[in-house]
C-alpha cells in the first residue's frame, strides 16, 4: 500500500505531470538575452557615411576571477586612471552585484589604453576588454542638426519592446535618427544561454544574430553641408539649400551647431548649461524652427497677388518719394531720397518699399496671405526632421481671433514689406523661392532618398507635385525682377553677383527690423547697424536661385542680426549657390530629380 | 545452499559462510552501484569527492556484514540491552559534547572518525526491542502493563534525538519501535490508541521543534508560500523529477542538478537527481530492488526458528524500509522534509556502516535461522 503510494506518486509527477515540469525545469536552465542590432547608417546622397556604428572598448572587471581586488586595482591605476570616485562606484558594485557579473570600471578607452591594458594583462587577474557598438558622426557639428542624436532610453519612453530595457541600448532623439529610428533600429537577436541556479552563465545554446537597420540614403551633400557651416561659421545663421524641382535637399544648415556624438557618451552637466544657456540656442534647428520677418523676400508674394488678383499690371509705376503718408502716420522706404519712378520689376530689382506698400494697400491682406500660403507659408511643410515651425501668414479673420482687434491698414503695409505679423522659417523661403522658378509647381522638401534594406531599396516614389495654377505670365516678371537684382547695376544684390557663366542666379535681398524704429530715432539720424548692441541689429536675408536661366537649385539664407540682407546675406547665398553648382553640376538633371541612383558615385 | 544443516551453534565458520545468502548482496551491491554513478554524477562527472569514499565504506561495510552475519545471533540477544544503553549514553554525551554540523547536534568526535549515535540507536533499539519481546510470554504481549518497558525503550531515544535535532531519525525511531510492537503481536487497536495519544501530544511537542523544523512542516503544508527559501528545494526537487519523465535526460544530462538548483543533491534528495537522469524507468528500479531487499528480509524472518531471530530481522527490514519510503515520499512532496538520507545512495558514512551492520544481523538471523533460542535463554546465561 505505501509502495503504491510511491509509485503513484511518481507516474504522476513524471509521466501526468512531466510537461509542466520539462517547462519548469528549461525556465529556470535557460534565460534569454536580446542582443541588440547594430543601427543602421546613414550616408549621403553621394554614398558617404555621416553616422555610423564605432567599436567601443570598455574595461570591466570579473571579481570571483581576481584573487586580490586591492592590489588588481591598483595596478590597473598605473595604466588607466581611475580618480577616487569611480574607484568607490566600481567597488560599490562589485559588492552589489554577483561574483561572475562583470563590473563595468571605464567606458569609452582610446586605443592607447586598451593596448596598456592588454599588455599588463598578467598583473591584470579578472580585467578584460569588451567592445560595444556606439554610434559616430564623423562630420560633427556640421550635420547635428539634421542627424539629430542617439541617447539612452529615457523612462517615458519604456514601452513594449524588450530592446529599450537595455542599458547599452539608444534611440534617435532629435534630426532623421528619430523621424526614422524605428527603421534604423533593426530587429533585435537573441541569445539562449544555459544558467545555473546562482545565473552564472555555462555557455550559449543557442544565438539568433538579429537583423540590423535599414540604412538610410539622406540628399543631403556631406560635402556641401561642411563648407556652408564653415561659411557660416561665428554667425547666427541658418542656410537651406534645395533642388527646385525634386524637393531634394541638399544641405540644411543651422549655426552654431552642436556635436551629435557628445549626446552617446552622456553629456557633462557643463556641456548641457553651456548648449542651453548660449544666446546663439545651438540646439536650435534655426532652418526649420527660427522664425523670421521675412522682409523684403516677402515682396514676390505681394507681387503676384496682385498681379494674379487683377489690381494692377507689371507695367503700372508709382512714385516713390521715400516714405508714404497714412493717416498720422508715416511709412518710410529703406531708401531715404526714394526711388522715384517704379514698376514693378524695377521695385523688386531695388526692393522699394514705398511701391510695395502701395500695391499691398490697393491688394488687401487677405489675398496676400492666400497667395503665401499657396507657396507654402504659414504651415508645416512637412520635411521628415521633428521640431519643424509653422511660421505666421495673418489675415484679418486670424487678427480677430488671436489678438483680438480689428486689422488695421496700417498692417497691411508692413505685411506688404514682409514685416509686422508675417513670420516664416528659412525652409519655408527656400521652398517659395523653388515654386516661384520651377513654374508654380508646389514642391514640398524632404532629406531622405531612400531607405535600404539588403539589396532591396526602399525609393521614395518619383515627386508628383501638383501646379500652383499660377499664370506662367506672373511668374515671369515676377522671375525677372529678381534676375535684375543679382545681375543688373541698380539690383540690391548685384554686387554678390555670379560672374561664371552659366551659373547666375537671381534672387531677392531682406532685411528684416527686429524692432520698430521710433520717429525720434529717425529724426535723430538712424544708427548703423554696427552700432546697435547685438541683439537690436536687423536679420540679414537671401533667397537665391541658380542658373538663372533654367534654375535647379534654391538658397535661402537668415543671418540673424547680421544687418542689411543685400551686404551679408547676398554674398553668402552667392557662395552656397556657386559651390552647390561646382560640387552638383556634374550630375544630370534627371539624377537630381531622383531618377538614378545618386547615391554611390563612382 | 540448501544442503543439510547441523546445529548452527556447531557450525564452524567456514561452514556459516556458505549459508550466507549470497543472491541479497549482490542486490545490496547493486543498490550501492546505484549510489557510486549517481555520486560520480554529483560532482559533475567526478570520483571526488564522494564517489570513491563512498566505495571504500560498502567495502569496510561489506567486511562488516559478513563478520557480524558469522556471529551467533545468541550473542547478540546477550548483550541486546547493553549496546542500547551504550547507545543511549552515547546520545546524551552528543548533548553535551557533541558537533553541530548543519544546525543540529548528531555527530561525536571520537578522533578518528566522526560517530553518529543517533543511527547506531536505530539498530540497538530494534534489538533491544527484540530481546524484549522474546523473553516475555505471548499472553502477556496483549497486557498494557507489559507495554510501558518498550516504549520507555523506544521513547527515550526518540525524546534525545528530537532535541538534537533529528526529527528523521526521531520518526524513524518511533515508527520502526511501533512496528516492532505489531509484529510481536500487539494488538492494532493499542497501537491506534497510542498512535491517538501522539496526535494529542502534537501541540505540545510543536514547541519543543527548532524554528526551521516548524518552517520546513508548514512550508510543505504550502510550499508555494515560500518558493525562494524553504520551499525552494521541495519546488525545485519536483521540477527535477517531473522534468525526467519516463526515461530521465540521461547520465550526467540532468539539468537541475548539475545547474545546481536541486539542493543537497549528493545526500537527502539523491533520489531526485537519479529520477531525473533515468526518469521514472529509473525510479522504479531502483525502488524495486530496494522491494526485493525487503521480501528478502521478510522471507529470512519467517525461516528464523527463534523468536529473537524473527523480531529483529523483521524490525531491522521495517526501518530499511521506512528508511527509503520517507526519503523518497520526502523528495516527491508527499511528505515534509525531515532530513532522512536514501539507504545505501546517499552519501554519508556512519549510515552506510549502520545499515550494513543491520544487514549483518539480518544475514546472521539468516545464517542461524534454524537455531532455537528458549525464552529464558538470556537471562539463564546471565
Amino acid at each position: 500500500m505505501l509502495f503504491s503510494a510511491l509509485v503513484g506518486r511518481l507516474y504522476y509527477l513524471q509521466i501526468t505531470e512531466a510537461d509542466r515540469y520539462t517547462m519548469l525545469a528549461e525556465d529556470n536552465r535557460i534565460s534569454l538575452r536580446l542582443l541588440p542590432p547594430p543601427r543602421g547608417r546613414i550616408v549621403d546622397r553621394h554614398g558617404v557615411p555621416i553616422a555610423l556604428n564605432q567599436p567601443n572598448y570598455r574595461a570591466v572587471l570579473v571579481s570571483e576571477l581576481t584573487p586580490d581586488l586591492g592590489a588588481t586595482l591598483s595596478s590597473l591605476e598605473n595604466v588607466l586612471p581611475i580618480s577616487e570616485r569611480e574607484r568607490r562606484r566600481i567597488l560599490r558594485e562589485i559588492r552589489r552585484k554577483r561574483s561572475f557579473v562583470p563590473v563595468t570600471i571605464k567606458e569609452n578607452l582610446d586605443w592607447d589604453d586598451v593596448a596598456r591594458i592588454e599588455v599588463n594583462a598578467p598583473s591584470l587577474p579578472g580585467v578584460s576588454i569588451e567592445v560595444g557598438q556606439s554610434r559616430y558622426y564623423p562630420f560633427a557639428e556640421a550635420a547635428g542638426h539634421v542627424l539629430g542624436y542617439v541617447a539612452a532610453v529615457s523612462e517615458e519612453e519604456q514601452g513594449a519592446d524588450p530592446l529599450l530595457k537595455l542599458p547599452e541600448f539608444r534611440i534617435g532623439k532629435n534630426g532623421v535618427e528619430k523621424t526614422y529610428d524605428l527603421a534604423l533600429r533593426g530587429k533585435a537577436g537573441s541569445s539562449h544561454i544555459e544558467v545555473d541556479a546562482l545565473g552564472r552563465v555555462i555557455r550559449e545554446l543557442e544565438r539568433n544574430e538579429g537583423q540590423s537597420g535599414q540604412e538610410l540614403v539622406l540628399t543631403i551633400d556631406s560635402g556641401l553641408q561642411d563648407y556652408i557651416v564653415h561659411r557660416l561659421e561665428g554667425l547666427s545663421a541658418s542656410a537651406v539649400v534645395m533642388d527646385t524641382l525634386s524637393g531634394e535637399v541638399l544641405a540644411l544648415v543651422s549655426t552654431p551647431g552642436f556635436d551629435p556624438n557628445a549626446f552617446n557618451k552622456g553629456l557633462s552637466e557643463e556641456t548641457w548649461r553651456n548648449l542651453v544657456s548660449n544666446s546663439r540656442s545651438p540646439l536650435v534647428n534655426k532652418s526649420i524652427s527660427g522664425q523670421y520677418a521675412p522682409g523684403s523676400t516677402f515682396k514676390m508674394m505681394v507681387a503676384l497677388a496682385a498681379l494674379e488678383g487683377g489690381i494692377i499690371t507689371p507695367d503700372q509705376r508709382f512714385l516713390c518719394e521715400g516714405y508714404v503718408e497714412l493717416g498720422d502716420s508715416w511709412f518710410h522706404c529703406w531708401k531715404e531720397k526714394g526711388h522715384g519712378s517704379v514698376d514693378m520689376v524695377s521695385a523688386l530689382q531695388q526692393s522699394c518699399d514705398v511701391y510695395f506698400y502701395e500695391v499691398a494697400r490697393r491688394t488687401g491682406i487677405d489675398r496676400i496671405s492666400e497667395m503665401a500660403r499657396r507657396f507654402g507659408m504659414g504651415t508645416k511643410l512637412g520635411i521628415d526632421i521633428p521640431s519643424e515651425r509653422d511660421g505666421l501668414i495673418p489675415t484679418r479673420d486670424w487678427k480677430l481671433a488671436v489678438i483680438g482687434s480689428s486689422w488695421q491698414l496700417g498692417e497691411t503695409l508692413l505685411a506688404g514689406i514682409g514685416q509686422g505679423y508675417v513670420l516664416s522659417t528659412p525652409l519655408q523661403l527656400a521652398v517659395m523661392t523653388a515654386r516661384l522658378v520651377n513654374g508654380g509647381v508646389a514642391v514640398e522638401p524632404h532629406v531622405t532618398h531612400d531607405l535600404v534594406e539588403g539589396e532591396s531599396a526602399l525609393r521614395r516614389p518619383d515627386p508628383a507635385f501638383p501646379d500652383l495654377g499660377i499664370s506662367s505670365a506672373s511668374l515671369a516678371v515676377v522671375k525677372k525682377g529678381m534676375d535684375a537684382v543679382a545681375n543688373t547695376p541698380q539690383g540690391t544684390a548685384f554686387r554678390a553677383r555670379i560672374n561664371e557663366k552659366g551659373k547666375e542666379m537671381g534672387g531677392k535681398t531682406g532685411t528684416a527690423q527686429v524692432r520698430r524704429i521710433s520717429k525720434w530715432e529717425r529724426e535723430s539720424g538712424v544708427l548703423k547697424n554696427r552700432q546697435r548692441p547685438w541683439e537690436e541689429r536687423d536679420h540679414a536675408l537671401f533667397v537665391g536661385y541658380a542658373p538663372y536661366q533654367n534654375p535647379r537649385f534654391v538658397v535661402s539664407v537668415v543671418v540673424e542680426h547680421g544687418g542689411g540682407g543685400s551686404k551679408v546675406a547676398a554674398p553668402l547665398g552667392r557662395d552656397i549657390l556657386l559651390e552647390t553648382q561646382r560640387r552638383i553640376g556634374g550630375e544630370g538633371q534627371t539624377a537630381v530629380a531622383g531618377d538614378e541612383p545618386a547615391r554611390r558615385d563612382g | 545452499m540448501a544442503v543439510r544443516r547441523s546445529d548452527p551453534s556447531e557450525m564452524r565458520l567456514s561452514e556459516k559462510f556458505w549459508q550466507v545468502s549470497w543472491s541479497m548482496i549482490l542486490l545490496l551491491c547493486l543498490v550501492a552501484a546505484v549510489g557510486l554513478a549517481m555520486l560520480y554524477s554529483a560532482a559533475n562527472g567526478s570520483w571526488e569527492p564522494w564517489a570513491t569514499r563512498h566505495v571504500i565504506r560498502f567495502a569496510v561495510g561489506m567486511v562488516i556484514l559478513l563478520s557480524v552475519a558469522v556471529v551467533d545471533i545468541r550473542f547478540w540477544l546477550r548483550y541486546a540491552y547493553v549496546f542500547y544503553f551504550v547507545s543511549l549514553f552515547l546520545l546524551a554525551a552528543v548533548e553535551i559534547m557533541g558537533i553541530t554540523g548543519m544546525g543540529a547536534q548528531r555527530w561525536l568526535d571520537l578522533g578518528l572518525f566522526q560517530l553518529q549515535p543517533s543511527e547506531i540507536m536505530k539498530v540497538t533499539l530494534v534489538l533491544a526491542l527484540a530481546r524484549y519481546f522474546h523473553s516475555i510470554d505471548l499472553e502477556d504481549v496483549g497486557k498494557i502493563t507489559y507495554l510501558i518497558v518498550p516504549l520507555a525503550l523506544i521513547l527515550a531515544p526518540a525524546g534525545l534525538v528530537l532535541r538534537q535535532p533529528d526529527l528523521g531519525t526521531a520518526i524513524l525511531l518511533l515508527f520502526g519501535g511501533g512496528a516492532l510492537f505489531l509484529l510481536a503481536g500487539v494488538r492494532l487497536w493499542k497501537l491506534a490508541f497510542l498512535f491517538f495519544g501522539a496526535l494529542a501530544v502534537i501541540p505540545v511537542a510543536w514547541q519543543f521543534l527548532h524554528g526551521y523544523q516548524k518552517k520546513r512542516i508548514l512550508v510543505f503544508l504550502d510550499p508555494e508560500s515560500d518558493p525562494l527559501d524553504a520551499g525552494y528545494h521541495i519546488m525545485q526537487s519536483k521540477i527535477a523529477l517531473g522534468s525526467g519523465g519516463i526515461f530521465g535526460k540521461g547520465f550526467l544530462q540532468g539539468s537541475q542538478s548539475h545547474l545546481n538548483f536541486l539542493p543537497e543533491k549528493h545526500t537527502d534528495f539523491i533520489f531526485t537527481m537519479l529520477a531525473e537522469e533515468f526518469g521514472l524507468v529509473g525510479g522504479l528500479g531502483l525502488i524495486g530492488l530496494y522491494l526485493l531487499l525487503v521480501v528478502y528480509g521478510f522471507a529470512i524472518a519467517l525461516q528464523s526458528r527463534s523468536h529473537f531471530g524473527r523480531l529483529a530481522a523483521l524490525g531491522l527490514t521495517t526501518t530499511f524500509f521506512l528508511y527509503f519510503f520517507i526519503n523518497i515520499a520526502m523528495v516527491a512532496g508527499l511528505i515534509p522534509v525531515v532530513g532522512v538520507p536514501l539507504p545505501l545512495v546517499s552519501y554519508g558514512g556512519t549510515a552506510m556502516l549502520t545499515l550494513m551492520f543491520s544487514f549483518g544481523i539480518i544475514m546472521g538471523v539468516y545464517v542461524h535461522r534454524d537455531q532455537r533460542i528458549g525464552r529464558r535463554w538470556a537471562s539463564q546465561v546471565e
